[in-house]
């Protein structure tokens, strides 16, 4: 044990509060740095273990949205990702049936658990994009049902007797799927992520990339980031929320060399090598999902699932919803959103983000 | 059933019907996903941004509470202890930066300084309740801004209070049962009985027990550790029951046996801190730091917090959501109360631009009357001088006159004298010519 505490000299004001009924917060100056490694185990470090336990009682949620014109594999896609049926694929259109004549969402909640920790995982789909004709503001419907879960949060937010545990349907991440032409993005790619990489955590990913060689495959990733610089379009990690250096060499590891992913998906098994595999079997080969070789499948996994989901909902939470949060009130004249006592309504959720002078 | 939603289209606004909770079904995972690493990247996160701690301390001077800060926290905190001549309580807040192993803990201790020290100890309960809704209010007024920060607003909301209970042996004092109940339903209020060496172990359990039914029949709501995570039932259960713990506080070591642990010396024995037989001290460092920190700080936020935040907004005149009506009257209520004080504002702005008015017509005339004395003033002035100037003329004139009067005298009279010797004269001046030449 330690002999000779050392004196911690504080620079503590003596922050008195005179019995008037003037509130001054008296949070003080200067907070002195002790090192209590030094003066034996207090046991601070539990607070750890605390909040472990205290977040697996409480269970997470997680809002994937997947956008892309049809047939680009996109329920696949995410079923893969979390290894279960997740996602209903649209079964193959007859001629009768109607092709949707505007951009539906869809969105399913499934509860998954692993390891003692339960996630409600909410898929929205967007079945409908980029599939007609006139392809115009089919962005419109998207950003709409964004900003409809920010406005359901904020209200509940501004509610007098709020719950304990506000329901989050904000969506916290959208995967954007890239036709694999091989040539470069289209005009609906870039309206689309222009549009939304403002409200909403953009990870756009290359779809069905077993119909490129390696050297398309790098070229293509090589035009699709240029591309996105020179349209100023930021998809995540956006490079203005870096943390720390750490942060910011991780993710510009990812940014510059990784991004966007070019994924293969599928939800059959095959035997390769003695294991069973998820894969693709074609004439050719057999396509291993998880093979770092074949396709980046696992790094999309892990980038989203392993390191980065819960910066996912941080950024949602402290910057998307903030912004939107802020809009709005400024708005509102510094008030908080809402109706009338009788029922007088506001301006509607604008679909489209207010004119910002951002 | 598998819960889906309806589609939106353009037409109908989107509204889906996502109905989570009920309806969601339970999926099975076909491998290793990885999102169990998820509370682990949540705590990593938390870990990189800090906790932070509040304790509030309350209790008469003497009772050793910063000793006992110092003892939990092993480490000497601030100076000198009070005096008793405060003529009202006052809060004396420090805080500290405490790093253990990678986890960075911002530790704030709020003492009271003269509380109990009074005659008349009436108010001595309110600056201690002003203070805690004051942390509040700054949280709430963090909260209502328009652009706020609040994953990185140092949060100063008291997360425990310990109130130290005299360990007179009897009951509880009245001072001590009126500030409890004021201080119940603001904050997590930990009860504990101070300088716990002055009774003996029989008196003790008497006194526990006279407290907690005083208590109870005071209806005072002290903080109960939380039995519903199985992992800390039970310890909680249990340390429940010893409620109010008895401490001992002490920054001294003495050597005991072949170790040195922090004790306290009597003639008659040495009081061991961390023995469990002597005192309760490891059960409420147990009790709050190393098990129920996290919920200390969690019931602080959602359930004292949301309170005060209530009753503030429904005080300021807001109201929810009535059944039939939509959410709600904020909106209106707000721009009311609002077009009402720009009202007012404006009437205060006519009134001092009024007042104004006048008062430049006030001074324009003062100063209008200033100026025509001041003009009044000159011209006499100019009269005077002009009279005098004239005066002095006149007799300037005078002596001209008689000054000529005088040259001319004084010319003839030269005349009348040159005449006179200009016979003799002449000669002379001849004379004086050939003496010179």
């Amino acid at each position: 044990m330690s002999k000779g505490l050392p004196e911690a000299r504080t620079d503590a004001a003596m922050s008195e509060l005179v019995p008037e009924p003037r509130p001054k917060p008296a949070v003080p100056m200067k907070p002195v740095s002790i090192n209590s490694n030094l003066l034996g185990y207090i046991g601070i470090d539990t607070i750890i273990e605390q909040m472990r336990k205290k977040t697996m009682k409480t269970g997470f949620d997680f809002n994937i949205m997947v956008v892309g014109q049809s047939g680009l594999g996109k329920s696949t896609l995410v079923n893969t990702l979390f290894k279960s049926q997740v996602s209903r694929k649209a079964s193959s259109w007859n001629r009768e049936e109607k092709i949707p004549k505007t951009v539906e969402i869809k969105a399913i909640g499934h509860v998954i658990e692993e390891g003692g920790v339960k996630m409600k995982l909410t898929v929205i789909d967007t079945p409908g994009f980029g599939d007609q004709i006139n392809n115009e503001n089919c962005w419109e419907p998207i950003e709409k049902y964004i900003n409809e879960q920010y406005e359901k949060f904020l209200k509940e937010e501004v509610n007098i007797a709020r719950k304990k545990r506000i329901p989050d349907t904000r969506v916290h991440c959208c995967l954007y799927f890239i036709s694999p032409t091989g040539h470069s993005l289209r005009p609906l790619d870039l309206e689309f992520m222009r549009h939304l990489s403002k409200v909403v955590n953009i990870i756009p990913v290359i779809a069905k990339a077993d119909t490129m060689t390696l050297e398309e495959k790098s070229e293509f990733k090589q035009r699709v980031r240029k591309e996105l610089e020179v349209n100023g379009i930021e998809f995540y990690p956006q490079k203005e929320f870096d943390e720390d250096l750490e942060d910011k060499t991780e993710n510009d590891k990812i940014r510059q060399e990784s991004m966007p992913f070019a994924v293969v998906g599928s939800d059959k098994e095959y035997q390769v090598n003695g294991k069973r595999v998820l894969g693709r079997k074609t004439p050719w080969g057999i396509i291993e999902v998880e093979n770092l070789n074949h396709c980046e499948f696992a790094l999309l996994r892990d980038f989203v699932i392993r390191t980065h989901l819960q910066d996912l909902k941080e950024v949602t939470h402290n910057i998307h919803y903030e912004t939107y949060r802020a809009k709005r009130l400024n708005d509102n004249g510094g008030l908080p959103p809402g109706e009338g006592l009788l029922g007088t309504v506001l301006p509607p959720v604008p679909a489209t983000p207010c004119p910002t002078a951002e | 059933m598998e819960a889906e939603a309806n589609s939106g289209s353009l037409e109908d606004s989107g509204a889906f019907i996502q109905r989570p909770g009920e309806g969601c079904r339970t999926v099975p995972l076909a491998g290793h996903v990885g999102f169990d690493s998820l509370p682990d990247q949540l705590v990593n996160k938390s870990v990189s941004q800090g906790f932070c701690f509040n304790i509030l301390c309350v209790g008469e001077t003497g009772l050793g509470k910063s000793t006992l800060m110092d003892t939990l926290f092993n480490t000497k905190f601030e100076g000198e202890p009070a005096t008793h001549t405060q003529p009202g309580v006052q809060l004396r807040s420090n805080t500290y930066d405490l790093q253990e192993s990678n986890v960075g803990l911002k530790l704030t201790i709020v003492s009271t300084v003269g509380f109990g020290d009074q005659i008349n100890k009436e108010d001595s309960y309110k600056p201690i309740v002003e203070f805690i809704d004051a942390q509040f209010e700054a949280y709430l007024q963090e909260e209502l801004k328009i652009r706020r920060v609040l994953h990185s607003y140092h949060d100063s909301r008291i997360h425990a209070c310990l109130y130290f209970i005299a360990p007179t042996g009897h009951s509880l004092k009245s001072l001590d049962l009126v500030t409890m109940k004021k201080l119940d339903s603001k904050v997590n209020i930990i009860p504990i009985i101070a300088k716990s060496d002055a009774i003996s172990k029989s008196e003790l359990t008497k006194f526990k027990i006279k407290i907690t039914s005083e208590l109870v029949s005071n209806g005072v709501q002290i903080y109960q550790f939380p039995t519903d995570d199985e992992s800390v039932a039970e310890i909680n259960g249990t340390m429940n029951a010893h409620l109010p713990f008895a401490v001992i506080g002490s920054t001294e070591e003495l050597k005991i046996g072949n170790k040195m642990m922090k004790a306290r010396q009597y003639p008659w024995g040495t009081v061991q801190v961390e023995n469990e037989a002597h005192c309760d001290f490891v059960k409420l460092r147990e009790m709050l730091i190393r098990v129920n920190m996290e919920d200390l700080r969690e019931q602080t936020h959602s359930r004292h917090y949301e309170l005060y935040r209530r009753c503030k907004l429904e005080e300021m005149g807001f109201k929810d959501t009535d059944p039939d009506s939509k959410p709600f009257s904020l909106q209106e209520t707000y721009e009311a109360k609002r077009n009402e004080f720009l009202g007012e504002l404006q009437k205060k702005e006519e009134e001092m631009r009024q007042m104004f008015v006048q008062r430049v017509k006030e001074k324009e005339a003062e100063l209008k009357e200033a100026e025509k004395e001041l003009h009044e003033k000159f011209d006499r002035l100019k009269k005077l001088h002009q009279d005098e100037k004239k005066k002095l003329e006149d007799k300037k004139k005078c002596l001209d006159d008689e000054v000529n009067a005088f040259k001319q005298r004084k010319t003839a009279a030269e005349l009348l004298q040159s005449q006179g010797s200009q016979a003799g004269g002449s000669q002379t001046l001849k004379r004086d010519k050939e003496k010179k030449n």
